[in-house]
């Protein structure tokens, strides 16, 4: 479980001809399961990850919902998000929805990042913020099909949940994960996390929820947050959980078909460049400037 | 310049993807605990009492000054398996609080502001207000000339969050100096539980223990919302759900976050519990859904009553409308020649308990039961249908309650209907059954097994009364005697526990010669409970009051009342970690709290005690574990543990009496105190003290020799009565043995794979799991349920993975019968004279009813044996002017009046709200976050509005009907938003038999502003 740059699979804007030393790929692939059909939305979980990482948000208003803080921010990492749903018989479903970073296995984010190592993804499916490198160009925001990172702005950069890799790098799970009071909240490999929502879902199907299932989506290559939805086949119930996410066209655009016409007419720039220093020779500026 | 120009071009490059090598270096945040130095602790607001694991800097070196900067969950424990709650998971922010006292404080009468002082000047100035007060006020004698030795006109209100230790100081300090009002938050709180527990299965607490939640088939939560109250024990609701498809059904006026994940749920008109449990006892007698076998061997039904016990027009026999009080001699057994009850074990006897019952709750069809509760006849046929289900010998159901049952004018006869039910099903001393008491503060279990409430004393015996004028009268009443042949009749001891009790308060000071210090004992006329205490202060007949770790100003009902009390106090002492309210009741709040300073003349001392993570001690939680907890760091700035205040505070006063000498000084001076360091005894001596020894060497009656002289006693088996024992509270006996301590053992393993863990701290009685565990099994021992075994017969002796709750040679087969704290061994459907307002629940409407008339016996509404005292009754207010029902509650992102003060929890929910149906909103135009006025007959608070789907509008007799749901969690003083403290609403009156006060039920109206 240690995290090192060895450990590193997927670096921002890192050339795939100058990736990131990536050679400890064999490693277990961690998942977080997200149990929405036993959460209380206590928010032990809110409290335990701002404890966990030295966060404290503003102390802010009711606007005459249960939800506070009311929103991700840099200094809330994960909320939980209410929703009153009277179901087909009448009866009424209070729906409660951990949000947070998902941690795709193919993240919008990075892809959509342009600061090389801003954004990086570990063997074990972690995607992590490494702020020292974040530009605060906000494209992680947009790469994002979730909606999670915010930028500060007081420091103009990008923060999100770090499934707390300091936490993980030694053995440990999540802080969110140990403290929920009801087990809503798991940690484990991917696979086993991924068989015991199986299990959830055929507890549920007996109850009644016909339509449980499992929020892996495939359009981000899967994630390594899951969910145990009891009404999987409209995850828009849940505060407008995506039904398919996929990453924005633009990010694709950017990363697919942009990025060698970029890199291309980088080269030609730089070409330029140099045959302007061999014909024309250095650029100058006022001696008042150099100070 | 070069440079510039090569970074301006790097990082284009870099943003194509071209990257050095040198950009590598990973950010990945250090691990922060690594060598840090690990406390076990455990929580300290709610009575789950979860495992924590604080970290504090420095490594234990004694050049490193400890300060804790993280806390998490202990995953060794038992309960709580590393999960924490939204307020136990930000702990750390109470203890670095920017609400933490850091000095003495004290405030001029008059003044607006603190000024700091020194202890020593605070001890030298609080002991002289007292001592003075005392001389001048003690009663000696009474009227008649009766030795009373009580003092009246100061009290102490003593914190349930404090450790069992702190308790045992405020036990002895309190009646060494005769002080009758002294209450604990149990009072507020849980006092019903014992009330009704007690006289219906022999003890007034949890019958399991959280982690045996998980064996139930079905959970019944109904006055209680643990989801939202008790987190982590909730996690067991959970696992008895997904390991063994257990129904999970909440019954409740607010669907709310337990509500959120069971499997049914339906509401109720708060203030009308009782109709509905009768209603399902009815429905349980007519169905036939009951276990017989149990019922007949191990319950009252087959006890005949005395023929002139009667119940008419809501009234029961024996009434005083003059007193508004019963004389309860005839709700009693037909007793034989030798003092036994009668009883027709055929069951046919017309005045046999389960025939009085039956005809008791035939009025309660599901046509009146639908009709008076808001329930639909639908949504009562099914819960009635799956709890019948668990008449079944191998099902159990459990119940699941807190202030939710307590804090109504019957709130003790809501209890006894759960008692009722579980024992018509067999549910009692099942693993996976039980009524299960969800205490609320971590050590409100200690403090009431410590008897910190008016007119007890620790292991629930009782302070004897002024009509007590002897110790053999005291005893005589206070001994029962069996009512049926050859039971246990654990309660036959109580001599052996008093006496030891005694020789504890005074040592050698006790002698057979002085009836061992009986006499210095406060004697009571009556109830000095904080609701008639406060009122005496109101009407200006109290000088002086000492509040330990408790708020009265928002906790007490009525605040503008307790308000005006509070300003007639000549001096106000508050010892707590944060900055109170009450501590600042004097200050301008604005309008949230809006008094003039000058006009207030009370003195305040505001004195900063320790938390618990600075200290060493135990706790008592719901399943009556006593958990022993270690400090990480110590107090802040001056604050000193609570331990060292009592104690310093009480060192002076005796310095002062020894030299001055003053009234009745004598039980001031016996009192024993031999603490290595009196002005600040450690837990531990206080721990072993509470324990006891042997005071000589005891033998058996073949004289086998059960321990010397000066060992700690291994059991309360060994107590005597004749001065040879000291123990000051039987029940804990055996928590500190010559073995060492019992309270802080780790072993979490659970050999019976049903969630009992012997090995995990120890548990009040005798380490004993699950209370009444003897009848889980029939008469001959063979379990009800096989998958169920906890104990059994081993051909000599009960043994097994729990302790026996029996004797262990009694064999299967005797007489002798599995409630033995009883005196007739069996659990009481019928509870004689034990509670003030009847034998049988029955429904009264709340002291504010939203309704006409109560139809069950319109000319008796409220329960006849309802305290509303004379000041209080002008104050209670109608239905016309105030049409909504009001019920006030915690959420689970605050602990009552305290979490507010830390910053996470504040985050959570900074701003005080309060909760409106849909329906009603729209007829009020009022909608989601408006700022609405809620309004009683006694004040106003001001908060946004919540609107919700969860409450809805129910139809009770026949007309609509809404509530309006009011938390009870924000204040003036905290880290939150400015808020109004919701008790301005509510009435004070209290449960019949305990005064716990009505928060759960009164009238109110609402405005949009």
């Amino acid at each position: 479980m240690s995290i090192q740059p060895q450990d590193i699979i997927r670096r921002s804007a890192t050339h795939s001809a100058t990736p990131a030393p990536r050679v400890r790929d064999h490693q277990l692939e961690v998942a977080k399961l997200i149990d929405v059909s036993v959460c209380i939305g206590c928010k032990a979980c809110q409290v335990a990850c701002s404890e966990w990482n030295d966060l404290r948000d503003e102390v802010g208003t009711n606007v005459g919902v249960y939800d506070n803080p009311r929103d991700l921010s840099p200094k809330t990492w994960t909320l939980m998000r209410f929703d009153e749903y009277e179901n087909e018989s009448g009866r009424l479903e209070w729906l409660i929805r951990k949000d947070g970073c998902m941690h795709c296995e193919d993240p919008g984010c990075l892809k959509a990042c342009p600061s090389p190592g801003a954004i990086i993804q570990y063997a074990n499916g972690i995607v992590d913020f490494q702020s020292e490198h974040c530009i605060g160009c906000g494209y992680c925001v947009a790469g994002c099909p979730f909606d999670v990172p915010r930028i500060s702005k007081e420091d103009n950069r990008a923060y999100k949940c770090t499934l707390c890799s300091d936490r993980v790098a030694v053995g440990q799970e999540p802080a969110c994960v140990k403290s929920c009071p009801t087990g809503a909240i798991s940690f484990g490999t991917k696979e086993e996390m991924t068989e015991q929502a199986s299990k959830r879902v055929a507890e549920l199907n007996t109850r009644g929820y016909e339509h449980a299932g499992i929020y892996d989506p495939a359009g981000v290559g899967g994630t390594h947050v899951m969910y145990v939805l009891h009404h999987a086949d409209r995850p828009q119930l849940y505060r407008g959980l995506p039904k398919d996410p996929r990453i924005s066209a633009v990010v694709r655009g950017w990363k697919g078909l942009m990025k060698p016409l970029a890199a291309a007419a980088f080269v030609a720039t730089l070409a330029g460049s140099f045959l302007h220093y061999v014909g024309v020779g250095p650029n100058t500026t006022a001696e008042g400037e150099e100070d | 310049m070069k440079l510039c120009g090569a970074g301006a071009a790097g990082a284009t490059a870099l943003a194509l993807g071209f990257t050095p090598s040198t950009a590598y270096a990973v950010q990945s945040r250090q691990y922060k605990l690594l060598r840090a130095r690990e406390t076990r602790n455990n929580c300290t607001y709610c009575s789950v009492g979860c495992g924590l694991l604080m970290y504090s800097l420095g490594d234990g070196a004694k050049n490193a000054k400890a300060s804790i900067f993280h806390i998490e969950g202990d995953p060794d424990h038992p309960v709580s398996r590393g999960s924490l709650c939204p307020k136990g998971a930000g702990l750390l922010d109470f203890i670095h609080s920017d609400s933490r006292l850091k000095y003495p404080e004290y405030r001029a009468p008059g003044s607006n502001a603190w000024q700091r002082i020194s202890w020593d000047d605070a001890f030298a100035r609080i002991a002289r207000l007292m001592k003075d007060d005392r001389d001048k006020h003690f009663v000696e004698r009474n009227d008649a000339g009766v030795l009373v030795n009580r003092w009246l006109t100061t009290g102490m209100l003593c914190s349930s969050a404090a450790s069992n230790e702190t308790g045992v100081l405020d036990q002895k300090f309190t009646r060494a100096l005769g002080i009758l009002g002294m209450d604990s938050q149990a009072r507020v709180c849980h006092s019903p539980t014992p009330a009704a527990l007690g006289p219906s299965f022999g003890r007034g607490s949890m019958t399991n223990n959280w982690v045996d939640i998980r064996n139930a088939n079905v959970v019944i939560i109904m006055g209680g919302n643990p989801a939202e109250a008790h987190p982590v024990g909730f996690k067991w609701v959970i696992e008895a759900k997904i390991r063994n498809g257990a129904k999970v059904i909440v019954i409740d006026p607010r669907f709310n976050r337990s509500a959120s994940v069971a499997d049914f749920y339906t509401p109720i008109r708060a203030g009308s519990d009782i109709a509905f449990l009768m209603g399902v006892v009815n429905y349980l007698l007519q169905h036939d859904k009951i276990q017989h076998e149990y019922v007949k061997t191990y319950t009252n039904a087959s006890l005949i009553v005395r023929d002139d016990y009667a119940f008419d027009d809501g009234l029961f026999s024996g009434y005083d409308p003059g007193q508004r009080t019963y004389d309860r001699s005839s709700w009693n057994y037909e007793l034989d020649a030798q003092g036994h009850a009668r009883k027709d074990p055929t069951l046919q006897h017309p005045r046999c308990v389960i025939n009085l019952l039956r005809q008791h709750v035939s009025r309660y069809t599901p046509d009146l039961v639908s009709r008076l509760c808001g329930v639909t006849l639908d949504d009562f046929r099914h819960i009635c249908e799956v709890l019948a289900e668990t008449s079944a010998r191998d099902k159990t159901a459990t119940f699941l309650y807190a202030l939710g049952w307590t804090q109504h004018s019957s709130g003790s006869q809501i209890i006894r209907g759960a008692a009722i039910i579980q024992l018509l099903l067999g549910n009692i001393g099942m693993p996976g059954g039980g009524v299960n008491a969800l205490r609320g503060h971590s050590n409100i279990q200690g403090y009431t097994d410590l008897g910190l409430l008016s007119l007890r004393l620790p292991g629930y015996m009782d302070l004897p009364s002024e009509k007590q004028t002897t110790l053999d009268q005291y005893l005589a009443q206070s001994t029962p005697r069996e009512l049926l042949p050859d039971q246990v009749n654990g309660f036959r001891n109580t001599p052996a526990y008093f006496v030891s009790l005694m020789k504890t308060f005074w040592g050698d000071k006790a002698t057979r010669a002085n009836n061992w210090g009986f006499d210095w004992l406060p004697k009571w006329d009556k109830s000095y409970d904080v609701l008639a205490y406060t009122d005496m202060m109101y009407e200006g007949k109290v000088n002086g009051y000492i509040v330990q770790g408790f708020n009265p100003l928002a906790a007490l009902p009525d605040k503008n009342k307790i308000q005006q009390a509070l300003s007639r106090l000549k001096f106000l002492v508050v010892i707590d970690p944060l900055g109170t309210e009450t501590s600042t009741f004097w200050k301008n709040h604005g309008e949230q709290h809006d008094v003039d300073s000058s006009r207030i003349q009370t003195e305040v001392f505001r004195l900063p005690s320790s938390c618990f993570a600075e200290e060493n001690g135990s706790i008592v939680n719901s399943a009556r574990w006593l958990q022993w907890h270690w400090a990480g760091a110590n107090p802040p700035h001056e604050a000193k543990q609570d331990a060292a205040i009592i104690g310093g505070l009480f060192t002076k006063l005796r310095e002062l009496y020894e030299k001055e000498g003053g009234a009745n000084p004598d039980p001031v001076l016996n009192m024993s105190w031999n603490y290595i360091v009196p002005e600040d005894p450690t837990p531990e001596e206080i721990a072993r003290e509470t324990n006891g020894y042997a005071l000589a060497d005891l033998h058996d009656a073949s004289g086998r020799r059960l321990a010397r002289k000066g060992e700690l006693l291994s059991d309360y088996s060994l107590l005597r009565d004749d001065g040879t024992t000291a123990s000051l509270n039987w029940i804990f006996a055996g928590s500190w043995t010559q073995s060492g301590n019992q309270m802080a053992r780790r072993d979490n393993s659970d050999p019976s794979g049903l969630g009992c863990t012997p090995g995990w701290a120890w548990a009040w009685p005798q380490n004993r799991r699950v209370l009444y565990n003897r009848a889980s099994l029939d008469l001959d021992g063979k379990p009800w349920d096989p998958r169920r075994k906890l104990i059994e017969w081993n051909g000599q002796r009960w043994t097994g993975f729990d302790e026996p709750d029996f004797p262990v040679t009694v064999p299967p087969g005797s007489a002798a019968g599995p409630f033995i704290m009883l005196a007739e061994g069996v659990g009481r459907l019928f509870s004689g004279g034990s509670l003030v307002e009847g034998p049988f629940p029955e429904h009264y409407e709340p002291v504010e009813s939203p309704i006409a008339a109560n139809p069950l016996h319109p000319t008796v509404k409220q329960n006849p044996s309802t305290r509303v005292l004379p000041n209080d009754s002008a104050r209670m207010g109608d239905r016309r002017q105030f049409p909504y029902v009001a019920t006030t509650y915690g959420i689970t992102e605050l602990f009552r009046h305290w979490t507010k003060h830390s910053r996470l929890n504040a985050i959570l929910q900074p701003e005080q709200f309060v909760e409106v149906g849909e329906q009603l909103a729209q007829r009020k135009g009022i909608v989601a976050g408006d700022m609405v006025k809620v309004s009683s007959h006694r004040g106003y608070i001001k908060a946004r509005a919540v609107v919700t789907k969860r409450i809805r509008t129910l139809e009770v007799m026949g007309e609509p009907l809404d509530t309006i749901g009011v938390p009870c969690v924000w204040g003036f003083e905290g880290a939150t938003k400015k808020g109004y403290l919701a008790n301005a609403l509510s009435p004070a009156v209290g449960d019949a038999n305990t005064q716990t006060p009505e928060y759960k039920a009164f009238l109110v109206n609402i405005e949009k502003i």
